[in-house]
């Protein structure tokens, strides 16, 4: 029958990744429901001494894929090792982060280990020692408690920002195997032949602890930059909503929204936004969000924590004033 | 070179989203049904490469026959052809079976590229694309901005951004490549595409007609089970922070930041 917890790390250059710490943590707690052992898979090139700090976040067990062909990331590469490893394995429950190696990634293992999956859930649960999770739909306009039917291993991904991290414990390690795996060339169809640095250096909006993000109110791309230096100041990343997308002001990636990118971060500050239901499904789980807006009537104050009524142009410089005196 | 656009209808994201007495669905009355948003970029990139290479552009998709009008929209954009899978014992079905579904639709067809979206904005799986790529055994290329394709037709090489960094990656063809927002910009149906769309092929195929059994599709079906469907955790309307002038409000919002939330 099938036993465990597992987990799949992802690392970028050889540093793990945080969405790895927060999947090993909620892995953890679920495996102690279960009263079963955690195991992580860390695969890519020269990794195995990044295994110990997986320890520390509660992993029992480490399976180490060390191979110059699993770095960087390839969807075949990692999907057929893992697969492998999981028939073999046998685990109860796997879990991946939400992040877009990992929604590459799972989608790809799901179908070749022929079992359901839950993509981007927000909470796991262990009910009559099956997992339960519940993951938003429609961008967040609703939530699904799902479950699995004759579905070994239970699958899931867990949004980022979302799984709170356990204190890593020093005192704890966990035991690291080199695993026993094959890589057949011949089923490598894909290769990644460059890398290109995102020059910003900001942090990715899925990933961010800070956002601060402007709507149509910011009137043309030329005044970003007031968004940009309270960004720069309080460590946030700059979003953007569709209206703003589509006018060509900013670039897609910044798009907060439905058809844009799902955020969670710890502070969401929407600045000249008026809160269409696409760009609400988007950031509604956000911790704290606050809403700058000259109209008292728009949408966003119904969903903000903090909502100031004022024009944004003299607003936010003189919040990027205020916050100096917190940092 | 022959390209095939896998098509999902889902609810214009627009839609306020009702959920129905029996608690595992939504209320579908109001809903307008529109071409998945995502798909659009894959419709539009699909007619790039006929346009470059020539070829054929066959649309997929599948649901009750109000997908009809989706793939219509395709048609009228300069898809050649269509193909509705359609069958009252799919409704419900969960990801992995519609993947099946798509991929018996499409493995007797010819194809050197197979474009999905990144994912359905409904049910927000992402998982149909890498399940047919896999059922298709082809490599597949998931959450795409830029797709080029070698002259000789044998490769193509795409661009993903990842979190901070975007990677270059170049597979053999046939591949499926999901497309991600800023791949292109769809075009509009002109008139006499919409007009000319009434008279391209579109074909019904029922689950029968692919050789498949109806007892592994539909709600009964699925592997991934809803228990519940429930609305988003309400969030309150906060405070409107008091203040006489733009310096007063934002002193004293810095100070809630610090102080109260402790974001700051």
């Amino acid at each position: 029958m099938a036993q465990g917890v597992w987990t799949i790390a992802e690392q970028r250059d050889g540093a793990i990744r945080k969405i790895t710490y927060e999947i090993v943590s909620e892995g953890r707690r679920l495996a102690d429901a279960l009263g079963q052992e955690l195991t992580v898979v860390l695969l890519g090139s020269n990794i195995k001494d990044k295994a110990g700090e997986l320890g520390q976040y509660g992993a029992d067990k480490v399976l180490v894929c060390d191979d110059p062909k699993l770095d960087p990331y390839t969807t075949d590469a990692y999907a057929s090792v893992i697969s492998g490893l999981v028939k073999e394995g046998d685990p109860a429950i796997l879990l991946l982060g939400a992040s877009v190696e990992g929604k590459d990634l799972s989608g790809r293992l799901a179908a070749k280990l022929d079992v359901a999956m839950a993509q981007d859930c927000t909470v796991f649960a262990i009910e009559d020692g099956n997992l339960v999770a519940t993951r938003p739909i429609y961008a967040g306009k609703a939530y699904a408690k799902v479950t699995f039917e004759n579905s070994f291993p239970q699958m899931g991904t867990a949004r980022p920002n979302v799984m709170s991290l356990v204190e890593p414990d020093a005192s704890r390690s966990a035991d690291i195997a080199d695993a026993d795996f094959s890589l057949d060339d011949g089923a490598l169809k894909t290769k990644v032949v460059d890398v290109v640095k995102d020059e910003s250096g900001k942090i990715d909006l899925t990933e961010a602890d800070k956002i601060v993000s402007g709507g149509r109110g910011m009137k043309g791309p030329e005044n970003y930059n007031i968004l940009e230096e309270l960004a720069d100041l309080i460590g946030a990343s700059v979003g953007a909503s569709r209206s703003a997308v589509d006018a060509g002001w900013r670039p897609h990636s910044d798009q907060v929204g439905q058809t844009g990118k799902v955020v969670s971060p710890n502070l969401y500050v929407a600045c000249g936004i008026s809160g269409a239901i696409q760009h609400l499904a988007g950031m509604s789980t956000s911790k704290v969000i606050v809403a700058i807006n000259k109209d008292e009537d728009a949408p966003i104050f119904q969903k903000a924590d903090y909502g100031v009524v004022g024009d944004l142009f003299d607003v936010v410089p003189a919040l990027t004033e205020e916050v100096k005196k917190y940092l | 070179m022959n390209i095939i656009v896998c098509l999902k209808q889902v609810p214009d994201t627009e839609s306020q989203i009702k959920i129905g007495s029996d608690g595992v669905s939504i209320v579908t009355d109001d809903i307008k049904w529109v071409m998945n948003p995502y798909d659009e970029f894959g419709v539009e990139e699909a007619l790039k490469l006929k346009e470059k290479f020539g070829g054929e552009v066959t649309v997929v998709g599948l649901g009750p026959k109000r997908v009809t009008e989706s793939i219509r929209t395709a048609l009228a954009m300069g898809a050649d052809k269509g193909v509705l899978v359609t069958d009252d014992a799919l409704e419900g079905s969960d990801a992995l079976a519609t993947a099946k579904a798509i991929a018996a639709a499409i493995k007797d067809l010819e194809y050197d590229v197979i474009f999905t979206g990144q994912r359905g904005v409904d049910d927000d799986q992402g998982l149909v694309g890498a399940a047919v790529a896999e059922l298709l055994d082809i490599p597949q290329l998931s959450l795409i901005t830029k797709v080029e394709v070698a002259e000789d037709g044998n490769t193509v090489k795409v661009e993903r951004p990842i979190e901070g960094e975007t990677l270059v990656i170049e597979s053999s063809l046939p591949a499926l490549i999901t497309a991600q927002k800023g791949l292109n910009e769809p075009r509009y149906a002109s008139l006499p595409g919409i007009m000319k769309a009434k008279k391209k092929p579109l074909e019904e195929k029922s689950l029968g007609d692919l050789g498949l059994d109806a007892s592994e599709f539909g709600a009964d079906a699925r592997k991934l089970k809803i228990l519940e469907l429930t609305p988003p955790p309400a969030r309150e309307a906060g405070k409107i922070v008091e203040g006489e002038t733009p310096q007063e409000k934002a002193a004293e919002l810095a100070k809630l930041l610090h102080e109260e939330a402790k974001v700051l």
